[in-house]
C-alpha cells in the first residue's frame, strides 16, 4: 500500500513507568534483597536493559512460605470476609490510580504494545480485584457449602504473556478467599508484579499475606514444592505443567493448572465476514500472539475461504508493528530472544512441510525482537504449525466442508482451551458449543476477558477454573 | 464479456452509470427478485464487533505532521453546508467567500470541496464560485425526507443541475426500502442519476433512520448497483446523523466495491461531525478501512457547517503553538 499519510510516532513517555535502576525481591511486608544470582530485566523493543532484579534462594522461598503461614494463621485465615474485601478494594482503586505507571512499566518489560497494556491488561487486572473483593464476605453464597474454609498458603507461579493481569488472577481469588501467597512471576517480566507489591504496601495489607519472589525455574519449583504450601497455581507450559503434577501426586495439595493452547477459529460461509476478520486478527495477533488461548488454527468453511483469505491478508498489511510504546502500534516485540528463536524454528518448519506462508510487508525496526504477522494457508492436521503451540503471531489456515468436519478438525489436539465460533446461526452456534471440547468457547467474538466469566481448559491445557464463581472453588477447602 | 447480460438489465433497468459490470453484479440488478436475493446474500454486520472496531481505530493518536497533514486534507474535503428554511442568499454569498478562502489571514489553507446547499440558491452559490474550483452542490428529491412523487424528484434534481450544481445529494426512499420494495429504490436513483447527467450524485441512505448495519451495508450496496457516485450516510435532519460504525461499514462497502469491479466510489458522512478530533478519527477510518487512496476529496467529503472552524481553529494552534480561540475565525 502507498504511504499517502504518515502517522507520526505518539510514544507514550516512558519516565510515566518510574522505572528504578534496581529491584528487590517482596518478603513479609518488606522489599529485600534476594540472595539468589540477580537478573537482568530486557527491553525487548530495543534489547536495552531495564533494571537489574534480585532473586530468591531456596533460603528465600522458606522464608517467604513462613512469613505467609504466619500471616494466614495470625490474621489473614481468621480476618472476616468484610474486612478482607476492604484490602482488596483499596489494592484494586490504587491500581487504577497508578494505571498509566503499570501499563508503560508493562510495556517495557514485556514488549506488548501501550494500546493492550493501557486499554486491557491493567484495567482487566484491577477489575479481578474489584471482582473478587466482592466475593470476601459472600463466599457461603457461592454454592460451595454453608462457611467454605481457605487452604491456607497459594504457591502461585506465572508466565511472562500477561505478567500483571495473571498475577491478579492469582492473587486476587486467593485473598479473597482468606489465604495467603507467595508468587514467582516469571524470569522476563518481573517489575509489575514488584510494583504490585507496593502497592500492596500502600493499601497496608498486613505483611506476609502477599510475598513476590522473582526468578528463574528453580525458585517456581522450590515454590510449588515446599511442604508448607496447601494450594499450587502454575500458569505456562503444559510441558512444565506436567512435572509440577507429577511431583505433586500425592502430597494433598490442590492443584490448578492453566496450560497451553491450540484454539480453533471456525468461520462458518453465513458468517459476518468484516467481524469475524477483526475477531480473527484479534485472536492470533493480540499480544504478538503471546496468548496461550489464541485461535491460532483458522477453521474456514470452504466456500468462503478465498474471499476470506483475502480479506484477512487485506487487513493484516495494516497492522502497524513497532515500538510498544508508541500509541499507535498494533504489535509490538516477541518478548525475548528465546521465543523469536522459536517462533522462527517453527514457521521454517512450516515451510520445510510445504504450507504456503504469507508475510505482512509491514516495515520491522532494526533493534529489538520482532517477527512480522504470518499467515500459513494450504496447512494440513499432520504439520508441526498445526499441531504445536506456536505463541506467535502466526495463524495457520485450514478448511472445512461439513459442521461435522470442522468438530472432528477442532478436537483434534491435545489442548482443549478455547474455541471461536463464527456464524449468524444462533442454533448451530449452541450445536457447536455443545460439541467442541474447549474450556472456553467464544461466539462471534474472540479474546475477550471477563472476571465474572471462568477460564479455563480440557485435557493438556489444564484444569480447574479462573474466575467467577467456579474459580473460588480452587482456593477453598470444598 | 459481460455484454450479455448488460443488455438484458439495460431492458428492465436501464444502463448502470459507469460502464458495464461484471457478471456477477450485473445479474443482481437483473430484476427485483434478484435484487433481493443479492442485497439479503451480502454477508452480515456484526453490531458488537464493528462497534468495538471503530471504537478501537478511535483511540489512534495523531500528532504533529500527521495531525497538520489531516487537518489540511479535511478541510479540503469539507462540503460547507448551510440547508435551513431561512438560508438567504447574502448567507450562502458569505458561505461560498469563507469556503474560497477559509482563512482569509492565511492564503495556504485549502478552499473546501464543494458549498450544499437547497436547489433555489444554486445559481447564487454558482455565481460565487465559478472558475475557483469549489463545487457546488445541491440537495434534492424532496430533501430531507424524500416524500413526494418521482416527477416532483426529477423536476427537483433538474431544476439544480440545470442551476449549475455539480453535484446532487439525492435522499433514498426510505419508506421504500424498510418495506422491501428495493427495485423501486434503485430505479429511482438511476433514473435520478440519468438526470443529473455529468453532475456528481450523492445519495443519503439517511442511516438513522435505517436501524441496523445489515441494512445500511444493504442500502450502500443499492446505492452503488444503482450508479451514485457517493454513498452518503446522513442528511443531518435525523438523529443520529453520522457515526464511525455506520461510516466504517460504508468504507467497506465502497472498498469491496473496487475489489470487485475495479471502481472507485466515495464516501460523505454528514450531521454531528464537529470537532477536529471526530474529523481525524474519520480520516484514519478511511486510511485503514477504505485503504488510503480513499483519503483525496473526490472520494471522501464531510458533510459539516462548523467542522471548519474548528480544523482551522485547530490549524492555528499546531502552527503557532496556542490556542486563539474562535473570535478568530469567521462566523457565518
Amino acid at each position: 500500500m502507498d504511504k499517502v499519510w504518515d502517522y507520526a510516532p505518539a510514544p507514550e513517555s516512558r519516565d510515566i513507568a518510574n522505572l528504578k535502576p534496581s529491584y528487590r525481591m517482596f518478603v513479609d511486608g518488606q522489599f529485600v534483597e534476594g540472595s539468589g544470582e540477580p537478573l537482568k530485566s530486557i527491553n525487548p523493543g530495543t534489547e536495552e536493559v531495564l533494571a537489574e532484579v534480585s532473586t530468591a534462594s531456596g533460603a528465600d522461598v522458606d522464608k517467604a512460605v513462613k512469613a505467609a503461614r504466619r500471616a494466614y494463621d495470625r490474621v489473614w485465615g481468621k480476618m472476616p470476609g468484610a474486612e478482607r474485601a476492604k484490602y482488596i478494594f483499596r489494592i484494586a482503586r490504587l491500581m487504577q490510580e497508578r494505571g498509566r505507571e503499570l501499563a508503560v512499566l508493562e510495556s517495557l518489560d514485556n514488549g506488548k504494545p501501550i494500546k493492550e497494556s493501557r486499554d486491557v491488561d491493567v484495567p482487566t487486572a484491577a477489575s479481578h480485584f474489584f471482582y473478587h473483593a466482592g466475593w470476601a464476605d459472600k463466599l457461603g453464597y457461592a454454592g460451595l457449602g454453608p462457611d467454605p474454609r481457605p487452604l491456607g498458603v497459594a504457591g502461585q507461579v506465572i508466565p511472562w504473556n500477561f505478567p500483571l493481569l495473571m498475577a491478579a488472577w492469582k492473587i486476587a481469588p486467593a485473598l479473597a478467599c482468606g489465604n495467603t501467597v507467595v508468587l514467582k512471576p516469571a524470569e522476563t517480566t518481573p517489575l509489575t508484579a514488584l510494583v504490585l507489591a507496593e502497592i500492596c504496601q500502600q493499601a497496608d495489607l498486613p505483611p506476609g499475606v502477599v510475598n513476590i519472589l522473582p526468578g528463574a525455574g528453580d525458585v517456581g519449583a522450590a515454590v510449588v514444592n515446599h511442604p508448607d504450601v496447601n494450594k499450587v497455581a502454575f500458569t505456562g507450559s503444559t510441558e512444565v505443567g506436567k512435572i509440577i503434577q507429577s511431583s505433586l501426586a500425592g502430597t494433598g495439595k490442590k492443584l490448578t493448572l492453566e496450560l497451553g493452547g491450540k484454539a480453533a477459529n471456525i468461520v462458518f460461509d453465513d458468517a459476518p465476514l468484516d467481524q469475524a476478520v477483526e475477531g480473527i486478527v484479534n485472536g492470533i495477533f493480540f499480544n504478538q500472539g503471546h496468548v496461550c488461548c489464541a485461535g491460532s488454527r483458522l477453521l474456514v468453511q470452504e466456500s468462503i475461504a478465498e474471499e476470506l483469505l483475502e480479506k484477512l491478508r487485506y487487513r493484516v498489511s495494516t497492522l502497524r508493528v513497532g515500538d510498544p510504546l508508541d500509541k499507535n502500534t498494533d504489535i509490538g516485540a516477541i518478548n525475548s530472544a528465546e521465543q523469536l528463536a522459536r517462533i522462527r524454528e517453527l514457521t521454517e518448519a512450516g515451510d520445510a512441510e510445504g504450507a504456503d506462508r504469507w508475510t505482512s510487508s509491514c516495515p520491522l525496526p532494526d533493534k529489538g525482537f520482532y517477527f512480522a504477522p504470518t499467515v500459513f494457508s494450504n496447512v494440513h492436521q499432520a504439520m508441526r504449525i498445526v499441531r504445536e503451540e506456536i505463541f506467535g503471531p502466526v495463524l495457520s489456515v485450514l478448511t472445512f466442508r461439513t459442521p461435522d468436519e470442522a468438530v472432528a478438525k477442532a478436537n483434534n489436539t491435545p489442548y482443549g482451551l478455547s474455541a471461536g465460533i463464527w456464524t449468524d446461526k444462533g442454533s448451530r452456534i449452541l450445536w457447536m458449543a455443545q460439541r467442541l471440547r474447549a474450556g472456553v468457547v467464544w461466539a462471534n467474538t474472540f479474546n475477550r476477558f471477563d472476571p465474572t466469566a471462568p477460564f479455563g481448559g480440557y485435557q493438556e491445557s489444564g484444569f480447574g477454573r479462573e474466575g467467577g464463581r467456579a474459580g473460588l472453588e480452587g482456593y477453598l477447602n470444598v | 464479456m459481460a455484454a450479455p447480460s448488460t443488455t438484458s438489465s439495460a431492458e428492465t433497468t436501464g444502463t448502470p452509470a459507469s460502464g458495464p459490470l461484471p457478471p456477477a453484479l450485473a445479474d443482481a440488478v437483473r430484476d427485483d427478485a434478484s435484487l433481493r436475493r443479492f442485497l439479503h446474500g451480502l454477508p452480515g454486520v456484526d453490531q458488537v464487533g464493528v462497534e468495538q472496531r471503530a471504537a478501537g481505530l478511535a483511540t489512534r493518536s495523531i500528532k504533529k505532521a500527521a495531525k497538520l497533514w489531516a487537518i489540511d486534507t479535511a478541510i479540503g474535503m469539507v462540503d460547507l453546508t448551510t440547508l435551513e428554511g431561512a438560508d438567504t442568499e447574502g448567507k450562502v454569498r458569505s458561505l461560498a467567500a469563507k469556503a474560497r478562502r477559509p482563512d482569509p489571514d492565511r492564503p495556504d489553507v485549502p478552499h473546501v470541496a464543494a458549498v450544499c446547499v437547497y436547489p433555489d440558491l444554486v445559481a447564487t452559490a454558482v455565481a460565487e464560485l465559478v472558475g475557483t474550483g469549489v463545487g457546488v452542490a445541491s440537495v434534492a428529491t424532496a430533501f430531507p425526507s424524500g416524500r413526494s412523487n418521482r416527477q416532483v424528484k426529477l423536476i427537483d434534481t433538474d431544476m439544480a443541475v440545470q442551476a449549475g450544481a455539480s453535484e446532487v445529494d439525492m435522499v433514498i426512499d426510505r419508506g421504500a426500502f424498510l418495506s422491501g420494495r428495493y427495485g423501486q429504490v434503485f430505479e429511482e436513483i438511476q433514473a435520478i442519476k440519468a438526470a443529473c447527467g455529468d453532475a456528481h450524485l450523492k445519495v443519503i441512505l439517511e442511516t438513522g433512520e435505517l436501524a441496523t448495519y445489515d441494512n445500511v451495508r444493504r442500502a450502500s450496496w443499492l446505492a452503488l448497483l444503482a450508479g451514485g457516485d457517493f454513498i452518503k450516510t446522513s442528511t443531518g435532519k435525523v438523529s443520529p446523523a453520522a457515526t464511525l460504525p455506520v461510516t466504517h461499514v460504508m468504507l467497506q462497502a465502497v472498498h469491496d466495491w473496487h475489489e470487485s469491479t475495479g471502481e472507485l466510489r466515495g464516501v460523505k458522512p454528514a450531521g454531528g461531525i464537529r470537532t477536529t478530533k471526530d474529523a481525524v478519527r474519520y480520516l484514519v477510518a478511511v486510511n485503514e478501512v477504505a485503504g488510503p487512496q480513499w483519503l483525496t476529496p473526490t472520494l471522501f467529503r464531510f458533510g459539516a457547517s462548523s467542522l471548519l472552524n474548528d480544523l482551522l481553529m485547530q490549524r492555528r494552534t499546531q502552527l503557532e503553538g496556542h490556542y486563539s480561540g474562535p473570535d478568530y475565525v469567521t462566523v457565518d
